[in-house]
């Protein structure tokens, strides 16, 4: 009676294709139009920026004095600044650096966010309690006299832009980090390990971590794209990327200052920008549905 | 039992107390309680929800949150380790390696990310220096060991591939592969259905057998004690109110409360009348009543039951049987 159940179970496990739960989260996924839509157009935005330059006989700071803020036109195919720069490859460059920015914040945070909220919500408590206030303070503090305040220190800078922009959005990292592992903390075979005698490290790395990788992956990709609103703020601020370097915000900005004259230095940044945004939102939405098993539409 | 009254416990838990400190007062979970377990014995810890059958085991192995939870007094001696005084580090040493837990839930008890056979290969590694490749083939062993078939390809499954029954075969295998000296199943049927319960008891039968594993078996299923355990513990509200070997219990019991359990099985009932139920509900523990906190819904109370003049107290009351009845200590109910 006994074996004659388990062989009917184990058919019945076999018979079911075994599949993981990324193998799951994919499947998910690639039938999720838009976000492949989205994924596809950040591919083609990244490899126009970082191949591009490569392809494009100019190079950002390239002046020609004769062809001053020209319209689109056959060999400038968005036309040229008011210093005779090729827009086209000036864009190239400024995604170089506003996607890099993205993603190295992005990184930062993930970094700092993911350990600091693993540690703050398994160690509970007064430890918890503590790391958190200490959170709410760095929250309290308004963001642009911070990142001033790191410039005047330590002089412009970009890498000291990536830090910037990471040490802030570290902060809803932790705290998303944190409230997962709360809520993580408490099931069974977290139980199970302490009670098999794991050490804490172990338990944290192994366990914990990859558990809490779901929403942490769906908040990256939605941190990337308010990364580099962020850098495009500063650059507009004047507290970013310096020229003759550029990056989207700040060919936003220059573009600005000329939009009634010569609207093309405004409309093909801010079109590259916010279909970049558009792009990386729509993917993060669909890592979302993907990976939280509760959202999934069907 | 077949096993010799002389022999030397294998675990003494002592006066073991614990209290929790909440907002609305100090909640006496597990109070006084006492029990010796044997090698190779099974001892079933039985009671209803909150009577403090699982706080007294997780009170065992440190599992507790602390604060809330304290443990006021007791001890509780593995060979010449008080687990209740024992340091993090030499817990954790003991955890796993010589007492290990098998849970409730078998589908919450498995990292969903971890492959199984990572799972088992981490508890081993964990206790032993072991060559991965060394712990990968002792987790197919112990697989195999639990009935698990084709366990050389399962182990390379993730935990949501196995069905209930086949995922508490896994946390059976997990917490017996490094060979404790004491497992803790802490209701491992519960969430199971009927033929699949009887197979995992099977199997913790079978490897009791073969390894000598003591088992301590928390449950709130007087039926499945019958058949399984040596010797039963029965607790409510916190305190023991019995303790006997399987057999002595349900054929004698010497306590109202035993008896009511006994009473209220299903299985052991005439069809014809309506079942029986015990009237009232368990007391609320932040505010236990005097006495014996079964006395508010026993039949067989009288006065004295509930004053603080005879303190309630686990007394012999025959050969390796123990009753807190004051009634039946008394001689006044046979």
């Amino acid at each position: 009676m006994g074996a004659l159940i388990d062989n009917t179970a184990n058919e019945a496990l076999t018979l079911e294709s075994g599949t993981s739960l990324w193998k799951d989260a994919w499947y998910h996924f690639t039938r999720n139009r838009l976000a492949l839509l989205g994924g596809c157009i950040f591919l083609v935005v990244f490899l126009f920026s970082f191949a591009g330059p490569w392809l494009s006989p100019y190079s950002y700071n390239d002046q020609d004095l004769s062809l001053v803020s020209q319209p689109p036109s056959k060999a400038h195919w968005m036309g040229t600044d008011n210093l005779g720069r090729d827009l086209c490859t000036r864009i190239m460059y400024g995604g170089r650096v506003s996607i890099g920015v993205g993603f190295a914040a992005t990184a930062v945070s993930l970094l700092i966010g993911v350990l600091y909220g693993t540690v703050s919500g398994y160690a509970g408590g007064k430890t918890d309690a503590l790391m958190m206030r200490i959170v709410d303070i760095l929250y309290a503090l308004p963001f642009t006299i911070f990142v001033i305040l790191l410039m005047v220190i330590f002089g412009r800078n970009i890498v000291l832009l990536f830090l910037a922009i990471g040490a802030v959005e570290w902060l809803t990292m932790a705290r998303i980090v944190r409230g997962q592992v709360l809520s993580l903390k408490k099931l069974e075979f977290i139980e199970a390990a302490v009670a098999l005698g794991l050490s804490r490290n172990r338990i944290i790395l192994r366990h914990l971590i990859p558990n809490v990788l779901g929403p942490v992956i769906v908040y990256a990709t939605l941190t990337v794209p308010s990364a580099m609103l962020l850098e495009a703020v500063l650059s507009f601020l004047g507290l970013g990327v310096q020229p003759p370097m550029s990056s989207w915000g700040l060919l936003i900005k220059d573009g600005s200052e000329m939009m009634e004259v010569y609207p093309w230095l405004l409309i093909f940044p801010a079109f590259f920008f916010s279909v970049t945004l558009f792009a990386l939102n729509f993917l993060g939405d669909g890592l979302r549905d993907a990976l939280d098993p509760q959202s999934a539409q069907d | 039992m077949h096993f010799s009254n002389t022999q030397k416990p294998l675990l003494s838990v002592q006066h073991l107390t614990t209290s929790f400190y909440t907002r609305n007062g100090i909640v006496r979970a597990v109070q006084d309680v006492s029990f010796n377990l044997k090698e190779g014995e099974i001892l079933g810890i039985v009671g209803e929800s909150g009577s403090g059958k699982s706080v007294t085991c997780y009170s065992l192995l440190g599992l507790l949150p602390q604060p809330p939870a304290k443990i006021e007094s007791g001890r509780a001696l593995l060979g010449d380790v008080d687990l209740l005084k024992a340091s993090r580090k030499q817990l954790r040493s003991i955890r796993g390696k010589r007492i290990s837990m098998v849970f409730q839930d078998p589908m919450t008890s498995l990292n969903p990310f971890l492959k199984v056979g990572t799972q088992l290969a981490e508890a081993l590694q964990e206790h032993a220096s072991i060559r991965t490749r060394e712990a990968h083939k002792r987790a197919i062993e112990a697989l195999e060991e639990v009935g698990i078939q084709d366990a050389a390809k399962r182990v390379e499954d993730y935990p949501h591939q196995f069905s209930g029954g086949m995922r508490q075969r896994v946390m059976i295998a997990m917490a017996l592969i490094t060979r404790p000296e004491v497992l803790i199943a802490d209701e491992p049927t519960t969430a199971l259905d009927v033929t699949v319960q009887a197979q995992i008891l099977d199997i913790l039968q079978k490897r009791r057998a073969e390894l000598g594993t003591s088992i301590i078996f928390i449950t709130h299923d007087l039926g499945v004690v019958s058949g399984f355990c040596d010797r039963v513990h029965v607790m409510y509200a916190g305190k023991t109110l019995e303790s006997a070997p399987t057999r002595k219990l349900f054929e004698q019991s010497k306590h109202p409360y035993t008896q009511a359990l006994q009473s209220s099985i299903p299985a052991l009932h005439d069809k014809e009348t309506a079942l029986y139920t015990i009237p009232g509900s368990p007391p609320d523990l932040s505010n236990p009543p005097r006495g014996c906190p079964f006395a508010p819904r026993c039949e067989h109370a009288i006065p004295a039951c509930s004053s603080d003049e005879t303190p309630m107290e686990l007394k012999p009351i025959g050969e390796e049987h123990f009753s807190a009845c004051i009634r039946y200590q008394q001689g006044d109910l046979s």
